[in-house]
């Protein structure tokens, strides 16, 4: 049983982490070949940093990633106490699997729909499709990360309960004060959860990016490495894949480290002097 | 004293449903209230009317002779001590107390032996740096005190704070909560379904069923002067029989005229009449008032619980003499130890012991649902 149990450990994370090894193995590849590894080098990556394109896709990523998580941390967590606030558990539900929508949706049905309501307002306002990319980019992402966030947060809000707020107001704190003081704390981890998630859901989309960025000239790394393709695989693109990989590797550990530092937070804590 | 509570007339539905109906009482300055009622009777509901969070369907609430049903709990002098502590797990022991403190721009140092003094006084002292959650239920209810104790309320409203507790803990918190009270010197309204917890308490006690007040008075008003068969059974042990007031002074139940101190009744008025277990003396049967046969005895350590028949009807008896069971007896009872009570709805529901067993079942098992 213990062997069996070992066994099937080992295939998963075969299946699941020896492409991305052989991925990561051939970005070291000192040749151009996707079949023969002849010899390890940091070519591929030379390369890819030379290119002021990746620097820039890698940028603008980024700021991307970072403002979606952002700006849907925020209003994800104001919609999931505001459905937790709703009397009537008819609209709660309804409003639950309204928001759940988009996130079962194929991206590409999203992607659409999303690129179809910005070229009509974009025809409205009388602007072109150049003036699409940065901004309709960051309104889509924000979009497509709100059901995670939410998802995340309402469980620890109805876990929560009232009680905390109550005793909050009750000691004289106003409903905001009670909210930032009380409640936030305590939902934290779904709240950092939620914001861990839309970031790399954000980071890591294709499909939705693609539709949205009208013919502007802004481009993220998918948006890249998928016009690379088109002319013809290069293994600098598997160095550049590689380093999504460690990053989210990274930020992986980061969130789970700081959830572990919470609980231990928790039992020290100071009397401030 | 001056009145510092006022409710009046106040009444609460929930989903169509009457919880309280039409409440009326105040509470004085400095005093120690305490609702009693049974499980589901509103006392909660009202608890939290009073504290600002559920408004009253109909009825004015004034503090301080102000209306207040309009003033968020946050702006309202009263702090409560909630049955489930509902401390806050981010913070330790010292920034649950010094909460309140922190919100009112409050110097450093203030804070610091404002909290000290308290921690003291809950004898908690030590405790500052602990976690909550790795306190003790006891240790937990200190806190919550304190923490509502901190600013200084005019009031505190305390919904079965000791509910959660041990016998033993509960007994010693009993008295600290009431020493604590004295100490500060200002009004807590008490909630409890335990009428002795009340009863050892209170200044005042308003026993409550199906969200209407029944009677109002001090502990030894509600035990000696029950107003009603809901009362009279609710508070203590009470035989309740159908008797019929001759005259002043003068009632028959269960076939003899005896005599008592209560009047005021119009001539042959069908009233109920309490007696309680400890007043009645077991005597020979021919020197008997009442005769009858025992069903049961029970040993209770202090006391003998005796069950008679007595003409159909079974009375409970406590006596520290032994009979035995099957045995006919004589009961003597004297005229102050008899109270009468006007009929009321629940007359008849009550004060009858020929179940006893089966109730006392049904009693524990009320008991044990109550504490999922
Ligand atoms: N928010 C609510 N929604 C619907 N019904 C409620 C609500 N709060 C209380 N009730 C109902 O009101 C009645 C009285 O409840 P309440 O909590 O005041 O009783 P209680 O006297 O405090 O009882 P206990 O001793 O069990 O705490 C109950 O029948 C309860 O089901
Ligand atoms: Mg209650």
């Amino acid at each position: 049983m213990k062997h069996l149990s070992r066994i099937y450990l080992i295939l998963i994370f075969g299946i699941l982490y020896i492409p991305i090894l052989t991925l990561i193995l051939f970005s070291f590849n000192a040749e151009n070949s996707t079949a023969v590894f002849s010899g390890f080098s940091f070519r591929w990556y030379i390369e890819l940093f030379n290119s002021p394109d990746t620097f820039e896709a890698l940028r603008n990523t980024l700021i991307l990633a970072v403002l979606s998580a952002l700006i849907s941390t925020v209003i994800g967590t104001a919609a999931a106490e505001g459905i937790y606030r709703m009397r009537s558990k008819l609209m709660k539900s309804a409003i639950s699997s309204v928001t759940n929508i988009p996130m079962m949706n194929p991206d590409i049905v999203t992607g659409m729909s999303m690129m179809l309501f910005f070229v009509a307002v974009f025809g409205i306002l009388g602007l072109s499709g150049d003036s699409m990319g940065f901004v309709t980019m960051l309104i889509a992402h924000v979009t497509f990360c709100l059901p995670y966030v939410i998802l995340s947060v309402l469980p620890r809000i109805n876990e929560l309960g009232n009680s905390l707020s109550e005793a909050a107001l009750d000691l004289g704190c106003t409903p905001i004060q009670a909210f930032f003081k009380v409640k936030l704390p305590n939902i934290m981890p779904g709240v950092i959860s939620g914001m861990v998630m839309a970031f790399t859901m954000s980071l890591d989309d294709f499909v939705i990016s693609y539709f949205v960025v009208g013919s502007s000239s802004f481009q993220t790394l998918p948006l890249l490495i998928y016009s690379m393709t088109k002319k013809k695989v290069t293994p600098d693109m598997y160095a550049l894949s590689t380093l999504v990989v460690v990053t989210i590797f990274i930020l992986l550990v980061i969130s789970n480290l700081k959830s572990g530092k919470r609980v231990g937070d928790k039992r020290k804590g100071g009397v401030k002097k | 004293m001056a009145k510092l509570i006022e409710l009046n007339g106040i009444s609460k539905s929930f989903d169509g449903e009457k919880v309280l109906d039409s409440i009326n009482f105040y509470i004085r300055d400095g005093e120690f209230v305490t609702l009693l009622g049974p499980s589901g009777c509103g006392k909660t509901t009202l608890l939290r009317i009073i504290g600002g969070f559920e408004t009253a369907d109909e009825g004015n609430l004034y503090f301080d002779g102000v209306e207040i049903s309009d003033v968020p709990a946050h702006k309202r002098n009263i702090n409560t001590v909630f049955q489930k502590y509902a401390l806050f797990p981010h913070l330790n022991v010292y920034e649950n107390i010094a909460f309140p403190l922190r919100l009112k721009k409050i110097s450093e140092e203030d804070i610091q032996t404002r909290v000290r003094d308290m921690l003291g006084m809950v004898k908690l002292s030590g405790f500052e740096n602990k976690s909550v959650s790795t306190l003790s239920g006891g240790q937990q209810q200190r806190v919550a005190i304190a923490r509502a104790l901190i600013s200084h309320p005019k009031v505190l409203l305390l919904d079965e704070p000791l509910g959660a507790l041990d016998l033993k803990l509960r007994k010693d918190m009993q008295n600290e909560l009431k020493s604590i009270q004295q100490k500060i010197g200002i009004t807590f309204v008490y909630v409890t379904h335990d009428q002795e917890e009340a009863l050892s308490m209170s200044d005042t006690i308003a026993v409550m069923a199906e969200g209407e007040i029944q009677q109002i008075g001090t502990p030894t008003d509600i035990y000696n002067e029950p107003k009603n068969a809901f009362v009279a059974d609710f508070i203590g042990e009470s035989n309740i029989v159908d008797g019929i007031m001759l005259e002043d002074n003068r009632v028959k139940f269960s076939g003899h005229i005896f005599d008592c101190v209560d009047g005021g009744f119009g001539e042959n008025e069908a009233v109920d009449v309490v007696v309680r277990p400890e007043d009645v003396d077991v005597v020979a049967p021919e020197a008997g008032m009442l005769t009858g046969k025992v069903t049961s005895v029970t040993f209770k350590g202090v006391h003998y619980e005796i069950i008679v028949d007595i003409r159909g009807f079974k009375w409970m008896i406590q006596s520290t003499d032994y009979v035995s069971p099957e045995a006919t007896i004589g009961i003597y009872i004297e005229p102050d130890a008899i109270h009468i009570m006007k009929k009321s709805k629940y007359s008849g529901m009550f004060g009858d012991y020929s179940s006893f067993s089966d109730e006392m079942d049904r009693l524990s098992d009320a008991d044990a649902a109550e504490e999922f």
